[in-house]
């Protein structure tokens, strides 16, 4: 006996096996990124006042992601109709437009990330705090300089939508002794950070993983489109089921992180 | 071995046109269901022993603290070193370590997989008529994923910090500020057994609503499947919470974020140095959103196995079919919102107090439900009591007792002072001890003869039941004496310094009697340990040398499994069999024999009744 209905939909639910195991699997990751959402809620209205950062991302970067992904989204659709359509050169064009769309995705992050990790908050001794990106940070020097500025209180370092206009930003050398605690804007940070990584990050390796499943069927996985047609076709759709999911928990991620 | 216990031709026909396949791809990386399912029952079994084993070190460990462990103390000090196990003496970290291993080994690694992947990967697709589970490769996958999340596990026992020592709900910020590897071993490795239950669960939905066999309608199913396609929602929806906050545990561990860990937070004395700002209290939260579904992960197999044992030996229908299946259903749906009735003692509001005692007691009327309908299906049946009926007769008035002590716990007034005592630990024991594992000891005995072909022995199977009935119930009723008492559960030496002998006239301290109940529970452990040794032999002895059956269906049962050859053929069924009626139709009036299967015709009925096993095998 072979297990049956892996191609043709069984007649009383109307799904191949395959389309009711993804949407499964979605539900569950709708409980993973739900519960990571909540948390965010939680550590959000735990924070004291003030001290929840505001403006920290910058929004034309992640609204030109955000159209990356929703662009590769309707690829992935066109992928799936062209197999449809029987027209293999097109689903070939359309999905190698969403696999280099999911690498622009990724370089767009990690150029976010490399920004975050090389953002440096320096308390001194005297209890000033210069705030800015590394220019030099060689342990043999004993001077740190920084890109930035010098605030009085932390909260002004909390809420940058406040100011309108561009920072007065300029070099400032600090003598590496009158240091007291210098760290940068990774996850260690605080726990708007925390999360930002963390669901962020969760996001990326969907957002490889899934490019990796499209990027096999696009290579190597495609012989099937020689032996059985119709399966190949279902795999694009499943395979892009799970594509539109990882788009929309951006679409929920890029206001939540970036815009309130 | 297979071929020779086959009796029926047309196996022999299947069996032809299925090629050899060489020993890795047959036991080790099979993709069969039947295969899957006792590689989990197989490494289950060893991590119940195991956890057992742990348990047994912390018994001695109370009863007489500072003891050296006799027999294996040596083993301890060698292992653990000098430092938590000197001269193989408990101390209180290897005493942590122990307890948190012990309920995490159990919960995730023994009873999950034994009562949900080991039986619901044999039994259900062959229950429903499927040839295999929807998803082959994605079942083997999921068994991997176990054996490296329980290799994780067991690795970090020999880690020089040792295993995760925070309790099996590893609270932060108590399990992050634990110096050591121990807590980053435990997250990584339960999120390995997380992504193991959930490919398990999308594999168990999608094969019980896809491929069930023509006829075998919703309510046709047996009760087993029921129980499991409710267990696999639950896995489906409450585990990837917990899998969330493992990361998020992880973060705090390794990349030093704050998210269960507030401000002003001092480790030690010293203000720890992190950012702060976070709420171990968001850890509860998505602990218990899992772990309280997890408790009907851990119980609805086992009421499962029972309702079919109870239906085959009591030789008549299961009473109120359509009352379980809506009571497991309903009962589902409400584990979701009463997690927070294990956070009382957390300082949450009154009203939100007052909706989860609300939930939690309405959540009882299911489950009195389904045990109420078991009590019944026994009313008025001619009841064989072999072994597997022995236990679950058992199991039925053992989950009556850790159900009914639930109650107290249930209600934020009582739990107050209950709370963290050990009458919390006997009254989950009760229900998961001598019921669950009961209930599993009894689904090993009824389905071995199908997986085998050979059937355990009776004797001996008797020899295992009643000891461990005794002895289960003198280890966990004093403990209920002892917890209302106000012994405190996690006491590394057995509450000596709250006792009456410690500190003589101080009001509220333990009393000597209470103290002394260490000593029967360590003996009575002792017992149980050595009435699971039958078993342990029965169980190897009667692969090869036990009784051969004399037919595919010993137990005279109706259900699809016992309608398959012995044991089922990669494919299971000879041909793909056709349902016509519901899974209990057992002393039907006027029928010739008191078990009508559920795949056979109608019209054989005013024939020869063996008319339709020949039409079958001329097919």
């Amino acid at each position: 006996m072979d297990i049956p209905y892996t191609v043709e939909p069984r007649p009383d639910t109307g799904l191949y096996n395959a389309k009711v195991g993804i949407w499964l699997f979605l539900a569950s990751e709708v409980m993973l990124f739900g519960a990571l959402f909540s948390s965010y809620i939680l550590l959000r209205v735990g924070a004291p006042e003030d001290y929840w950062p505001h403006g920290w991302l910058n929004v034309p970067i992640g609204t030109a992601n955000t159209l990356v992904l929703i662009t590769s989204s309707i690829t992935t659709v066109m992928a799936w109709a062209a197999c449809k359509m029987n027209q293999f050169g097109r689903f070939k064009f359309f999905h190698a437009c969403t696999i280099l769309l999911a690498m622009t995705f990724v370089c767009i992050k990690s150029y976010e990330y490399h920004d975050k990790f090389t953002h440096y908050e320096i308390i001194l001794k005297d209890g000033k705090i210069a705030d800015g990106h590394i220019v030099s940070n060689d342990p043999k020097s004993d001077r740190v300089v920084i890109s930035g500025r010098y605030v009085e209180d932390r909260a002004e370092l909390y809420d940058l939508t406040k100011h309108k206009g561009p920072h007065k930003h300029e070099e400032i050398s600090i003598p590496r002794d009158q240091i007291k605690k210098m760290q940068n804007y990774g996850p260690w940070h605080n726990t708007y950070l925390a999360i930002y990584f963390t669901l962020t990050g969760l996001h990326a390796l969907h957002v490889i993983g899934g490019a990796v499943v499209i990027g096999f069927l696009w290579t190597t996985g495609n012989k099937m489109w020689k032996t059985d047609r119709e399966r190949f076709t279902n795999r694009i759709e499943i395979s892009g089921l799970f594509w539109h999911f990882v788009d929309l928990v951006w679409i929920f991620l890029f206001p939540v992180l970036y815009l309130i | 071995m297979q071929a020779a216990t086959q009796t029926f031709p047309h196996a022999h026909a299947h069996d032809t046109h299925h090629e050899e396949a060489g020993f890795w791809s047959t036991y080790v990386f099979s993709s069969d269901h039947k295969v899957i399912g006792i590689q989990y029952g197989v490494t289950a079994l060893f991590f119940l022993l195991f956890g057992f084993c742990l348990m047994m070190v912390m018994r001695w460990q109370i009863a007489h603290p500072g003891m050296p462990v006799p027999v294996v103390g040596p083993l301890l000090t060698a292992i653990f070193g000098g430092t938590v196990a000197a001269k193989g003496i408990v101390s209180p970290d290897l005493y942590n370590m122990f307890g948190a291993m012990h309920g995490t080994i159990m919960v995730f690694m023994a009873i999950v997989p034994l009562a949900f992947a080991a039986f619901g990967n044999y039994v259900v697709p062959l229950m429903i008529g499927a040839p295999d589970m929807a998803f082959p490769r994605v079942n083997m996958a999921s068994y991997q994923a176990y054996v490296v999340g329980g290799l994780i596990m067991f690795v970090s026992f020999f880690i020089p910090s040792g295993p995760a020592q925070a309790g099996w709900t590893s609270y932060s910020p108590l399990a992050t500020s634990i110096a050591g590897d121990g807590q980053t071993f435990w997250v990584i490795g339960m999120v390995f057994l997380i992504t193991s239950s959930l490919l398990g669960a999308v594999n168990f939905i999608a094969t019980i609503i896809q491929l069930r066999a023509p006829g075998m309608t919703w309510m046709r199913l047996p009760f087993f499947v029921w129980a499991q396609f409710v267990t696999a929602f639950l896995l489906l929806l409450a585990f990837p919470p917990l899998e969330a906050a493992a990361i998020m545990q992880l973060m705090d561990k390794v990349a030093h974020t704050s998210f269960f860990l507030p401000t002003g937070l001092a480790v030690g004395g010293q203000l720890a140095n992190v950012s702060g700002g976070g709420s171990p209290l968001l850890w509860q939260h998505l602990f218990w959103f899992l772990a309280h579904p997890e408790v009907y992960v851990l119980i609805l197999p086992a009421m499962g196995i029972v309702a079919e044992i109870i239906a085959n030996n009591t030789r008549k229908p299961i009473w109120g079919y359509r009352s379980l299946v809506y009571s497991v259903l309903i009962l589902g749906f409400l584990s979701f919102i009463v997690w927070a009735h294990h956070m009382y003692l957390t300082g949450m509001g009154i009203r939100i107090a007052t909706f989860f005692q609300t939930t939690t007691i309405i959540i009882s009327i299911p489950s009195v439900v389904i045990l109420t309908c078991m009590f019944i299906s026994l009313w008025g049946g001619s009841i064989r009591f072999n072994t597997p009926m022995l236990f679950v007769m058992a199991f039925l008035p053992m989950f009556g007792i850790g159900g009914l002590t639930g109650l107290p716990l249930g209600f934020a007034y009582s739990d107050l002072h209950l709370h963290d005592t050990y009458y919390v630990i006997a009254h989950f024991h009760y229900i998961v001890a001598p019921g669950t594992i009961f209930a599993l000891f009894a689904g090993i005995y009824y389905w071995f003869p199908k997986i085998t072909g050979r059937k355990m022995n009776e004797f001996w199977g008797q020899v295992h039941f009643w000891p461990s009935l005794i002895f289960m119930n003198l280890i966990f009723q004093p403990m209920f004496a002892q917890g209302m008492a106000g012994m405190l559960r996690r006491m590394a030496d057995g509450g000596v310094n709250y006792s009456e002998a410690h500190t003589p006239g101080v009001i509220g301290g333990l009393s000597p009697q209470i103290m002394h109940m260490h000593t029967y529970i360590l003996w009575a452990a002792v017992g149980l340990a050595i009435a699971q040794i039958p078993f342990i032999i029965n169980f190897f002895w009667s692969i090869n040398k036990g009784e051969r059956v004399k037919s595919d269906n010993p137990w005279e049962a109706t259900t699809l499994e016992w309608q398959t050859p012995t044991p089922p053929p990669h494919g299971n069924f000879a041909t793909p069999p056709h349902v016509y009626r519901g899974p209990y139709e057992y002393s039907v009036p006027g029928k010739a024999k008191d078990y009508t299967p559920q795949n056979e015709p109608e019209e054989a009925d005013r024939a020869i009744p063996k008319a339709a096993g020949l039409a079958r095998a001329q097919t």
